[in-house]
């Protein structure tokens, strides 16, 4: 026990002595993530607001005066042009792709009678055609072209209108048709996102630590020092497993609370996050399952880094584990519920099956024991491997 | 004589990778480090193990130090198998050799402490150890300067210090004054000897002769993973020095050397 301690100090004294490691490993991925995310987030608002406050500026030839007052919500400024001349429409064309004009509009001649007299069933010819000329570059020209086609298509759907499905549903209609709860909305969003960084995080934070330490430490000569002394094997796998959880588990909670505290930022009004309603309860046995997780991935990835001869070796190794991390990860996300209670035996899904449960305000409190009971059984065979690998003269020694 | 260490048949191959199989320019795909080697130190006394390169030498030293096991044979260190209670031999001894490594990061302060908790050393006579011996060694100058800071002679002195922060009875060096300056493989040697005089036994290999006839009472000869002869240096090398014999002996049991 004295030797699990001492190596454990060791390993943390490695760590914490290394201030740029420690800023690195722990504060700038949260710092980053807050940073990166709440950027985007005001970003997409900003670009948002401007959209709605823009007036374009755009030429229509032809224009129907009966569509005139329905495209008044448009927000654009209409310039009249009776569509002749070349070099007037190449002026105008030069001026959308320099920014300053946003659209060009052209109805055919006479459009509404041509429109009214088509018949898709009889029609011999195409369609009267509208034509819009913008520019994709830039941003505004795009976003006005986005919401004329989405009028125009509007348009034409009222042309034909046969029936209506949930007519009038929108802001406002919760609860008239559809029976969600804002905390059930938030939930949902929430345990599709979280589980999956959360596990990201995890991972990143493990990998972060645990090729260095051991990987790391084969490959300068220093584990053979350790291993000449007589502290146990065992001791110096559960010492390392212990430490290294330790060092991941700061790096997964700087990540995850960079991500907390910048959502708000990042998903804007669409998510009402006063409908956040976790308790102290929720918090701990969040963070009891964090822990089991980061343990079966210390251990997973402590024994793919026993196994390389160099912490570039054991990096390249660990691929197919970070594929399998994020392919369970993100199933959530997809709204895919694989292997029904079973699927809590297998270690780490069950902590992403979990976790989709308590960010979904649906815990399942003994499916959550089960599950941490799982990974801690599942931490103490892959510790008992370790401990064999350390004792294997080919792995430690190996050429 | 007390006998603390009985050496008996000790084995061990090698399996060649391809790429091992090129460099050594054979075919075959075991290669044979130790073959069969037998023999005893007493307590207090240095035993050299003396022999050219890829003798086989340094793989009996890591046996000894149980960092590998043999494939057959044993080695009873103080009354504890090698192969039935490493632990227990770990404990015993202290072991030094090129391939051992210490942390870049930590200082030599820090490295002893930690060994010592390893070793379970109480702090209060681990601390008075350290002082004797990094005074001696004159490690105190730079006793908190980060060991990838220090220079290969300091970095041998400390990795020499950590090796022996528990006191063993039986000290094991691989090569001890390998790489070193004359200064420093002096301070090495003359160690080497204080710790002869207070009665530590000591296993030591080398290729260089005039340390073995400096510090050793008994020497063995090792070519091709077996041990040739093993005597005391007088009745080894009679009237001759012992790089005269070294050769003979060598000669005898694989021909002249430039063949």
């Amino acid at each position: 026990m004295n030797n699990i301690v001492t190596i454990i100090k060791k390993e943390l004294a490695r760590f914490f002595g290394d201030k740029r490691l420690v800023f690195t490993t722990v504060i700038m991925p949260g710092l980053l993530i807050f940073l990166m995310y709440s950027l985007m987030g005001e970003g997409m608002m900003k670009q948002l607001t401007t959209e709605e406050d823009y007036v374009a500026k755009g030429y229509a030839v032809n224009m129907p005066s009966e569509l005139e007052p329905m495209m008044q919500g448009l927000n654009i400024d209409w310039e009249t042009w009776d569509g002749k001349g070349e070099e007037k429409k190449d002026e105008i064309l030069k001026a959308i792709a320099d920014g300053e004009k946003d659209l060009l509009l052209y109805f055919p001649e006479g459009f509404m009678t041509e429109m009214a007299a088509y018949d898709l069933q009889t029609a011999k010819g195409a369609a009267p055609n509208v034509e819009i000329y913008y520019s994709s570059e830039k941003s505004n020209s795009y976003t006005t072209v986005s919401k004329l086609q989405n009028f125009f298509e509007a348009y034409e759907e009222s042309m034909v209108n046969k029936y209506d499905v949930n007519a009038g549903m929108g802001e406002g209609t919760f609860g008239a048709y559809d029976q969600a709860s804002e905390t059930g909305i938030l939930g949902k969003m929430l345990s599709g996102l979280l589980p999956m960084l959360i596990m990201t995080f995890i991972f990143s934070g493990c990998q972060g630590v645990a090729p260095e330490s051991i990987a790391g430490e084969k490959e300068r000569g220093t584990i053979a020092t350790l291993l000449v002394t007589p502290v146990k094997r065992s001791a110096l796998a559960l010492g390392k497993v212990i430490s290294l959880s330790v060092i991941a588990l700061m790096a997964g909670v700087s990540s995850f609370l960079g991500t907390i505290f910048s959502l708000p930022k990042m998903m804007g009004n669409e998510v009402n996050f006063d409908a956040m309603t976790f308790g102290v309860s929720d918090y701990v046995l969040l963070l009891v399952v964090i822990v089991s997780t980061v343990l079966v991935m210390v251990s997973i990835i402590s024994i793919i880094s026993a196994n390389a001869k160099s912490v570039k070796e054991a990096t390249t190794m660990m691929a197919p584990f970070m594929i399998a991390v994020m392919l369970i990860s993100i199933l959530p996300m997809l709204g895919m519920d694989i292997g029904g209670k079973a699927a809590y035996l297998i270690p780490l899904f069950n902590s992403v099956k979990v976790m989709t449960g308590i960010f979904g305000f649906n815990t399942d409190l003994t499916m959550a024991m089960v599950t941490v009971g799982v990974n801690l059984v599942a931490t103490g065979v892959l510790v008992t491997v370790l401990t064999k690998m350390f004792g294997s003269e080919n792995v430690m020694f190996g050429k | 004589m007390e006998e603390l260490l009985q050496v008996k048949e000790l084995r061990k191959t090698f399996t060649l990778s391809a790429k091992q199989q090129k460099i050594e320019n054979t075919k075959e795909k075991v290669k044979v480090a130790v073959d069969g080697l037998s023999f005893t130190a007493y307590k207090g006394e240095v035993f050299g193990l003396l022999g050219p390169n890829g003798a086989g030498k340094t793989t009996t030293l890591r046996m000894l130090a149980t960092l590998i096991k043999p494939d057959s044979g044993d080695a009873i260190l103080d009354g504890a198998s090698i192969v039935k209670e490493p632990e227990k031999v770990r404990e015993k001894i202290g072991f030094l050799t090129s391939e051992l490594k210490l942390e870049d990061f930590f200082t030599p302060n820090y490295q002893f402490d930690f060994f010592s908790g390893l070793y379970g050393v109480d702090p209060q006579v681990a601390a008075a150890r350290k002082k004797e011996i990094f005074e001696r060694f004159g490690i105190d100058r730079f006793a908190e300067v980060k060991v990838g800071n220090l220079s290969t002679g300091m970095k041998q002195k400390v990795s020499l210090v950590v090796s022996l922060v528990h006191d063993p009875d039986v000290v094991i060096f691989d090569e001890p004054t390998n790489g070193l300056d004359v200064l420093t493989a002096k301070v090495v040697t003359d160690f080497l000897l204080d710790l002869k005089s207070r009665g530590k036994t000591i296993i030591v290999s080398t290729h260089i002769f005039s340390l073995i006839e400096k510090i050793c009472d008994r020497v063995g000869i090792v070519i091709n993973g077996k041990m040739v002869e093993c005597n005391t240096l007088k009745e080894l090398c009679g009237d001759k020095s012992l790089e005269e014999r070294f050769f003979e002996i060598y000669e005898e049991r694989v021909g002249k050397i430039d063949e």
